[in-house]
């Protein structure tokens, strides 16, 4: 971790309530993706933990929801704004534990570590399957800048405006060789693709309300078989076998 | 050169800023981000006798000025704190540490004490009664000057180290229950804990954190706690740990005038991992505004 200042660079819609927010600034503490950073908004006394979607040298892309007023006041920044920056927070997934045949799942505005994590991988010489949920056709976002990456990509949207209707679980299922999952996205989405029989293994992305985001306070601890876990330190990415729901 | 340092009954500081319980861990995570040792002291997250896992997420709520939080004691227990944490300790800091104890009984607070006794680098005791007494049909200890009183004997009995009796600010008048901790012995006092406090999800439309209620702390409450060192100074001779919104090197000079010989600094850190060196970093220049060559002459000075 280290504390930054973050530019903001530009900001644009991308589907309904979902933009994607660009930074600049000192990327140096950001070593895998997955991670987050954990941004001082004005007004606000906590930080707001945001996925870093992706990064270079001097840039931060974060793709994010209005859930709030700060999340509200976030997508709106004016290019120029400065944000003190907790950055390089978190774990991050290890591609590397992945095995052969591994899927990408992202719902929702979780798909944003797994853009990330997909480039990466891809840069590994590896061409990630990647499946995607969304409520409705409407609210899909990145097809195109996953597609750009040369992943091989499925999309299931709830109503079927979209791809294969139906959940994510459902394009993980048609997939039957695919035994390790990379993933992050709502908690229902979470369990219900920890419950799949054919996943010998896999990475899944938490989130808890946080009073620090860096270890120290304990407001983010959840259960896990080895104990009690801080999503913002020890995660948020977990491993199948620690999980419990 | 500004003098920094303090005196906190008998254990030299060497400046009075100290992270406050359950803000700071057991340090690990402050000393991977700057040397620690520039601390007066650190107050470690309170601990009780047997492992707490606390309460179910969320535990971490925010409100204008400052936040709520319902941890819960989360802490592994008194023995493995000696035998994990302690040994840290010594490697990330060289000087005294404030070891803060929970407890639900008197037996547990007196026996965290007896095992803390022979532990060399804990320079205080903290001892935080703002827990309810298992015994007692759940009666807060820090609620009442008698129960106070009871628990300041039991923790005294069983150890030599000074001992602090950190106080809760739920109380109608704080400086009966400081004054019913010096009279039961204590070394000296810590206020405010947090005020008890509630959010409400609009969308659920129940309260935010599982617990129902949390802690209140942050800038928003550093006026309260300002006035209840300003009422326990004038109750008690022990010097005062003054705690509760500190977030500039101005706030401690203010909490210091108010009476405070130390200051604590709890949700600061928590916003900024660096909020206590930047604020050691300011004293001096606080101090020469104020014209004084030793910070410790700022204690009680708006009472004369
Ligand atoms: C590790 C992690 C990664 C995240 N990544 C993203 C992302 O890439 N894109 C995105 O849009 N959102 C992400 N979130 C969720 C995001 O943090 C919340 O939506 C945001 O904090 C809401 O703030 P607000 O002021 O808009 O909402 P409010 O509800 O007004 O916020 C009030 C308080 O609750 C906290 N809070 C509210 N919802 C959440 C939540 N879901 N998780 C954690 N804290 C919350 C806020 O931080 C704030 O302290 C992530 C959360 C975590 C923990
Ligand atoms: C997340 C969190 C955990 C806390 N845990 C403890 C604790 O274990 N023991 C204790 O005596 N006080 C605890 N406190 C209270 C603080 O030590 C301090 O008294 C209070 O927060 C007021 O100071 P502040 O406004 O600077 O935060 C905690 C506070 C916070 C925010
Ligand atoms: S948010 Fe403080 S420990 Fe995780």
């Amino acid at each position: 971790m280290n504390k930054v200042t973050y530019t903001i660079r530009s900001s644009r819609q991308l589907a309904g309530d979902i933009f994607e927010v660009i930074l600049e600034g000192d990327t140096s503490a950001i070593t895998m993706p997955g991670q987050f950073v954990n941004l001082d908004l004005p007004g606000f006394f906590l930080r707001r933990p945001i996925s870093i979607c992706d990064w270079d040298e001097s840039t931060v892309k974060l793709l994010v929801k209005i859930a709030g007023k700060g999340t509200d006041m976030l997508v709106h920044l004016k290019s120029g704004v400065e944000l003190d920056t907790l950055s390089g927070l978190g774990n991050g997934f290890d591609f590397t534990l992945a095995g052969e045949h591994p899927i990408l799942v992202g719902g929702g505005i979780g798909i944003a570590p797994i853009y990330g994590l997909a480039r990466r991988m891809k840069a590994a010489g590896i061409t990630p399957l990647v499946a995607l949920g969304f409520r409705s056709a409407k609210d899909a976002f990145y097809l195109e800048e996953f597609k750009a990456l040369g992943c091989e990509l499925l999309v299931a949207t709830e109503d079927g405006s979209m791809g294969m209707k139906g959940f994510v679980t459902d394009l993980v299922k048609s997939r039957p060789e695919r035994d390790y999952i990379l993933t992050c996205g709502p908690l229902p989405m979470l369990k219900a693709l920890h419950a799949l029989p054919q996943l010998t293994d896999g990475q899944f992305s938490f989130e808890a309300r946080m009073g620090c985001g860096f270890g120290a306070c304990v407001g983010c601890t959840i259960p896990t078989k080895d104990g009690y876990k801080r999503v913002c330190k020890d995660g948020p990415i977990l491993y199948k076998e620690e999980i419990v729901w | 050169m500004v003098n920094l340092s303090v005196n906190l009954a008998g254990v030299e500081l060497k400046n009075p800023i100290i992270p406050a319980s359950g803000t700071f861990g057991f340090g690990r995570e402050y000393a991977e981000l700057y040397d620690i040792n520039i601390l007066g002291s650190f107050s470690w997250k309170g601990t009780t006798a047997d492992m707490r896992l606390g309460n179910p997420q969320p535990r971490i709520a925010e409100m204008a000025g400052g936040m709520l939080n319902a941890v819960g004691l989360q802490n592994p227990g008194i023995d493995a704190v000696i035998r994990d944490e302690v040994p840290n300790i010594a490697k990330i800091f060289s000087g005294p540490v404030i070891a803060n104890i929970g407890g639900f009984s008197l037996e547990e607070y007196a026996e965290n004490c007896r095992k803390l006794n022979d532990v060399e680098q804990v320079g205080i005791i903290e001892v935080n009664i703002s827990c309810p007494n298992v015994h007692a049909g759940g009666k807060n200890f820090g609620s009442d000057p008698a129960l106070a009183a009871q628990v300041t004997e039991a923790v005294k009995k069983a150890t030599n180290k000074p001992v602090f009796m950190k106080l809760t600010p739920n109380v109608t008048d704080i400086a009966a229950i400081a004054k019913a901790c010096e009279d039961a012995g204590a070394d000296g006092v810590c206020l405010i804990n947090t005020l008890l406090g509630m959010r409400i999800n609009l969308n659920t439309k129940k309260p935010l954190i599982a617990n129902r209620t949390g802690g209140v702390s942050g800038p928003a409450v550093f006026p309260v706690a300002v006035r209840m060192v300003w009422d326990v100074y004038e109750a008690v001779k022990i010097p005062i740990i003054g705690c509760g919104g500190v977030s500039s090197a101005e706030d401690v000079a203010e909490m210091m005038l108010a009476g405070a010989t130390a200051v604590e600094v709890g949700a600061a850190n928590l916003k900024d991992p660096y909020a206590c060196k930047t604020i050691i970093e300011n004293l001096p220049a606080v101090c020469e505004r104020l014209g004084v060559a030793n910070i410790s002459e700022l204690t009680g000075g708006a009472h004369k």
